[in-house]
């Protein structure tokens, strides 16, 4: 089991920067997401820690150790790519036990563990079967019992879910997340996908042009993101802004946007006249025929126990995620109200959060470990 | 824009069969998702509509038109794959064209850039049109490969997964500008996917396909509130509809015959305010709060009732924690007999007078005739 510190990294390709002097610690025992776009730099940065790409400066140390110079193989680190890529030729005790035959593991040893790896994993019926025969997920979880086997420091994981369906791939991450509560090893894992983040992590870090935007608990990074990218990125339907001219000053407790008075948490800085944007999640909308702002209806999702209404706004289009049974037609003006102790406030121009009352609140706190800054 | 009638359409592979006794109209105008795993029947549904397959019995008619022998190209249809294929070589403008190029058609140039224009717009990616097709994101060019389908106006589209090779917040993207530019254009759309949101937000209609047979069709929300089965009423829901065995949670209204209850989230009363005992209803049970998944905007919580898992929706900031005990209390769920049909409740008036305090809201009117058949003592 380790920590992971990673210290001014910097990774350059040619002229491009794909990572930019990132530090942060990973400890021992977290499941630590990093999310972001393609092209964002998170693969690079696995790629680093797992010693598949050197660093351009910077240092990566596991256990306090200095790795950074140090061959892949022989950084005790498990890699588990998004293609799983297992041989065909071999049954699935030959794909699980091969790592520990390489290595020279006793056959007794080698039998013993991959049993013990294929219970963990619940395919122990599928010892003897031809990998060819499997479903995808139970391939994914021979992919899995290669890495697991080998009782390395920490696991990396690539988009390991990427191939999968939207409906297994729920499903999965329950099943990593609890593998992982047994093996307590720290898992470095990378994904595009928010909700595989959102549902797994102890800590998420958020990556954009090779910059970490905000790192910390998921419900924290969700409740208080730092920019407009974070908050836009996490969420589904992402978060709403509402765009309007201003200035806001400390102390301040409400906003007026088209001609509304918005109550919003106690602003906590002074932002002089220009572009500013609300933030309002959309489960934090409410219909109220007595609130000021006004939008109309232009459409709803239907998605079963919810309905995701589109209400368009003087400041935007604005989603609302309000029960199914609330009737919404085409054309419906509606009064708007927000669940005003969870509103961001932006600078537009420049995607930073204002700091408010909001951030008051001690961050959640979660019992598995985590990342610290610096 | 026109409509298709399937008509007791079976399609075999050897031994296996893809399609059986399949009847279905897709309305002029309407868009109808097909839904079901892999290996339901969905794309060769479709394929059997664009002539790509030939059906072993039944008939397939598009625009009032019998086109079970007509070869694909005279069928006038369009189709959308899940992988985007498109021209590396060309331009996005010609990519577009290439259709209306064809020598079937014989458009003058003038009306073909004309045309392009317009689906572009459409599409918004009418600033790309110089563009080389590698040199677009992958949304870009899922949006060209969708246009290159508009470009042509068939009698009716066929999709087939057209979103699933982007990521989650492209496909929610480009899955409202579907829903928009079928509003706009009126058109005649089959559409098949995996993915249960796609089909409940895009739909008119739904078709749920089980191993090849049309399993129930109706509105995204009759299909989700009156499912007529169990498969049914799991394959909608996020999370997946609780199924327990009946008497697991007393519930006086359930109907005669019930073996298993399907219970969602909004099916659930959950109080966390005492310790699950002391709760004031007597329907309630205790249950034990496993595990609680943030996911941001709503979070999942696992309960254990009786040894028996369940899973709600809950919001993020509920004060529930694993370990904490809760009281749980059916609200109007669904009931399925030993067959896996769903049994409807009896109309109130037929009710013992005892123990109504319980019935949330009334039973949504009977519509379709197996669960009218069922219904009853």
């Amino acid at each position: 089991m380790a920590e992971i510190r990673i210290e001014n990294v910097r990774k350059e390709f040619g002229s491009f920067v794909a990572v930019q002097g990132s530090t942060l610690t990973i400890e021992d025992g977290t499941f630590f997401v990093m999310l972001g776009p393609s092209g964002c730099g998170k693969t690079t940065t696995l790629r680093m820690i797992a010693g598949l790409e050197l660093p351009s400066s910077g240092r990566i140390l596991l256990d306090g150790e200095d790795v950074t110079m140090r061959r892949a193989a022989a950084r005790d680190i498990a890699f588990v790519f998004q293609m799983y890529a297992l041989y065909p030729h071999m049954d699935v005790r030959g794909n699980i036990g091969f790592p520990l035959r390489c290595q020279g593991v006793p056959r007794a040893e080698v039998r013993q563990r991959v049993a013990e790896t294929a219970r963990l994993l619940r395919i122990g019926h599928l010892l003897d079967r031809p990998v060819s025969a499997l479903s995808g997920g139970d391939r994914q979880r021979v992919a899995l019992g290669r890495a697991i086997v080998r009782e390395p420091k920490a696991f990396l994981m690539d988009e390991p879910l990427g191939a999968l369906d939207t409906e297994f791939r729920h499903l999965m991450c329950t099943e990593l997340r609890d593998l992982h509560d047994r093996l307590g090893a720290t898992t470095v894992y990378v994904t595009h996908d928010q909700l595989e983040a959102m549902s797994m992590a102890d800590r998420i870090a958020v990556m954009r042009h090779g910059v970490i935007e905000q790192f910390g608990p998921p419900q924290d990074l969700y409740d208080r993101p730092a920019t407009m990218y974070v908050a836009d990125f996490l969420g589904s339907p992402p978060m709403n802004f509402l765009a309007f001219q201003g200035a806001v000053g400390r102390g301040d407790r409400r906003v007026m946007i088209d001609g509304a008075e918005v109550p919003v948490p106690e602003l906590r800085e002074d932002r002089g006249e220009g572009p500013l944007a609300l933030g309002v999640r959309p489960e934090h909308v409410r219909f109220d025929d007595a609130a000021p702002l006004r939008g109309e209806v232009v459409g709803a999702e239907y998605m079963g126990t919810t309905q995701i209404v589109t209400v368009a706004t003087a400041g935007g289009a604005l989603k609302a995620r309000i029960p199914s049974n609330r009737v919404v037609r085409s054309g419906e003006r509606v009064g708007l109200a927000f669940r005003s102790a969870g509103l961001s406030l932006f600078d537009a121009a420049s995607g930073r959060a204002l700091r408010s009352a909001l951030h008051d609140l001690a961050p959640v706190e979660f019992a598995a470990g985590g990342v610290r800054h610096g | 824009m026109a409509e298709v009638a399937l008509n007791a359409v079976s399609r075999r592979y050897g031994a296996t069969v893809a399609v059986e006794d399949l009847s279905l109209t897709v309305g002029d105008g309407e868009l109808v998702v097909l839904l079901g795993p892999t290996g339901a029947g969905k794309t060769t549904t479709l394929r059997l509509v664009a002539g790509l397959e030939r059906p072993d019995s039944g008939t397939v008619a598009i625009g009032g038109r019998p086109v079970t022998d007509v070869p694909p190209a005279g069928r006038d249809v369009a189709f959308v794959f899940q992988q985007f294929s498109l021209y590396p070589h060309l331009t996005v403008f010609d990519n577009l064209a290439f259709p209306l190029r064809s020598p079937l058609h014989r458009e003058p140039e003038s009306a073909i850039r004309a045309r392009v224009q317009e689906v572009a717009a459409l599409l918004r990616i009418d600033h790309k049109l110089a563009n080389r097709a590698t040199r677009l994101s992958g949304g870009e060019m899922q949006r060209v490969a969708i246009g290159r389908a508009l470009v042509r106006r068939p009698a009716v589209y066929l999709m087939d997964e057209p979103l699933s090779s982007l990521d989650a917040k492209l496909r929610a993207e480009l899955r409202l500008e579907l829903k928009r530019i079928k509003d706009e254009l009126g058109a005649t759309i089959l559409y098949v996917t995996h993915d249960q949101i796609e089909a409940m937000t895009l739909a008119t209609r739904i078709g749920v396909l089980d191993r090849g047979r049309l399993v129930q069709t109706g509105t995204p929300r009759e299909v989700y509130e009156r499912p007529r089965n169990i498969h049914v009423a799991g394959r909608l829901g996020t999370p997946a509809i609780n199924l327990i065995p009946a008497g697991l949670l007393p519930d006086p209204d359930a109907p005669p015959g019930t073996h298993i209850i399907g219970a969602r989230t909004e099916h659930l009363r959950i109080d966390a305010s005492g310790s699950g005992n002391d709760s004031n209803s007597p329907h309630s049970r205790p249950a034990l709060v496993r595990r609680v998944e943030h996911l941001g905007d709503q979070s999942y919580v696992h309960l254990e009732v009786g040894g028996h898992a369940l899973v709600v929706l809950a919001d993020p900031h509920a004060p529930l924690r694993a370990g904490d005990v809760v009281a749980v209390e059916l609200a109007t769920p669904l009931y399925f007999g030993a067959d896996g049909e769903r049994i409807d409740r009896p109309p109130p008036a037929a009710q013992p007078e005892a123990d109504q305090q319980v019935v949330g809201h009334p039973a949504v009117p009977a519509t379709d005739a197996t669960s009218l058949r069922r219904a009853g003592p």
